[in-house]
């Protein structure tokens, strides 16, 4: 139907009803193909339901509502059942690069190997040098590059599930692309985010980046062992994750010395339980 | 820059639309992009054009609403406006709130031929 006028496509002869949606101001004056011109109803009759022609576009405005990431949320709501099906927790963990993904998962997998059988699939604009890290610490690791794409989408992870999981995985670490933007739109059909944060970054990271902090449900603060050494204050950086995600868990670590490991071990026991 | 990824998704949705619904034109393709949606503005209107280029929507003008984020106090039942995204009530400074917008990604509405 036209916007215009309420007519139906097609016509060429409309008829004015007073149904139509255009101004048609009876204090005085209206636009009327392309001009304007002033009449009066104390002043004269017209018929409203008067013939008569007009030269339109027959322009509607279609109302969608759509969400833009449609494909990609159908791809990783049916990659979230497949995942269910067969058991499995899957994690999606994002930072910054050079947070500490790679080492926390090396150290994890050496931990959980005789306890969960895990499988990751890691993300990288280039190299699989975090694959080769990760090569016969748990059953599957699998190197998606991502060329010129800063974050994973739920389609790639489709394509390659069958191949990194068999009847006995119970989880699936998925460690995206280091990026704290990008990465917090896509969502890949995991049961929740993991969001690391190193003490060598800016305490304030959580207000600067509130999006992926507000997303996921457990932040990580790695590194702990250099806290000495830096000027940073984690009671400060633990208040900027509250103030984006009130109650949010927070684990605080460090891959390297150890510490804290064991609650983050078994936190993850708990998960596949 | 994953805008264009985002530019480049909306384009298949709304070419999708035009296919099955016979569009002829499109005029104003009208997009809501919420605060924590994780899409910013100016990329994404870098990036349509680009995204948009050889099919209907190239000539079509993108109008971006931005959503702010809202939320809804668990505890007094006041909606929050956040301007800077801190999670807080703004009647009882309570932090049992819940996000009601703000996450949005939408495109709302187009006006075709």
């Amino acid at each position: 139907m036209c916007k215009d006028c309420g007519c139906q496509e097609g016509n060429e002869k409309k008829y004015f009803d007073h149904q139509h949606s255009h101004d048609h101001d009876h204090d005085g004056g209206h636009y009327h193909d392309g001009h304007y011109h002033t009449h009066d109803h104390d002043q004269h009759e017209h018929n409203h339901n008067e013939e008569h022609h007009h030269s339109h576009h027959e322009t509607r405005t279609v109302e969608l509502e759509r969400n833009i990431l449609a494909k990609n949320e159908e791809f990783a709501h049916q990659n979230k059942h497949w995942l269910k099906d067969r058991g499995i927790t899957t994690v999606n963990i994002i930072s910054s690069p050079g947070s500490g993904k790679t080492t926390l998962l090396e150290k994890t997998l050496d931990a959980l190997k005789d306890r969960i059988h895990c499988s990751v699939i890691v993300g990288d604009q280039s190299t699989d040098n975090d694959a080769r890290r990760l090569q016969g610490k748990c059953d599957f690791v699998y190197q998606i590059e991502t060329k010129s794409s800063c974050h994973l989408d739920a389609k790639q992870i489709s394509e390659i599930l069958p191949q990194v999981v068999n009847e006995h995985t119970k989880l699936l670490f998925i460690e995206n692309v280091g990026n704290l933007i990008c990465p917090a739109a896509f969502e890949l059909g995991e049961d929740f985010k993991i969001v690391l944060l190193s003490c060598t970054e800016g305490e304030d990271k959580p207000v600067k980046y509130p999006v992926i902090f507000s997303d996921a449900s457990v932040a990580v603060i790695t590194k702990i062992d250099l806290i000495p050494h830096l000027d940073w204050d984690l009671k400060k950086c633990r208040k900027f994750i509250h103030e984006v995600n009130p109650g949010m868990y927070i684990f605080e670590l460090s891959a390297k010395s150890g510490e804290g490991m064991n609650s983050w071990f078994e936190y993850l026991e708990k998960l596949v339980k | 820059m994953h805008e264009l990824s985002l530019a480049e998704s909306m384009v298949r949705e709304l070419v999708d639309y035009i296919e099955k619904n016979n569009v002829k034109k499109v005029f104003q393709i009208n997009v809501v992009i919420g605060k924590l949606s994780g899409a910013e503005r100016e990329p994404f209107e870098f990036a349509f054009p680009i995204a948009a280029e050889g099919t209907l929507l190239e000539s079509a003008k993108l109008n971006v609403e931005i959503q702010k984020a809202v939320i809804l106090c668990n505890d007094c039942g006041t909606k929050t406006t956040l301007d800077i995204p801190l999670m807080r009530c703004s009647s009882c400074s309570s932090k049992n709130v819940k996000l009601i917008n703000g996450k949005e990604f939408l495109i709302k509405s187009m006006e075709i031929e």
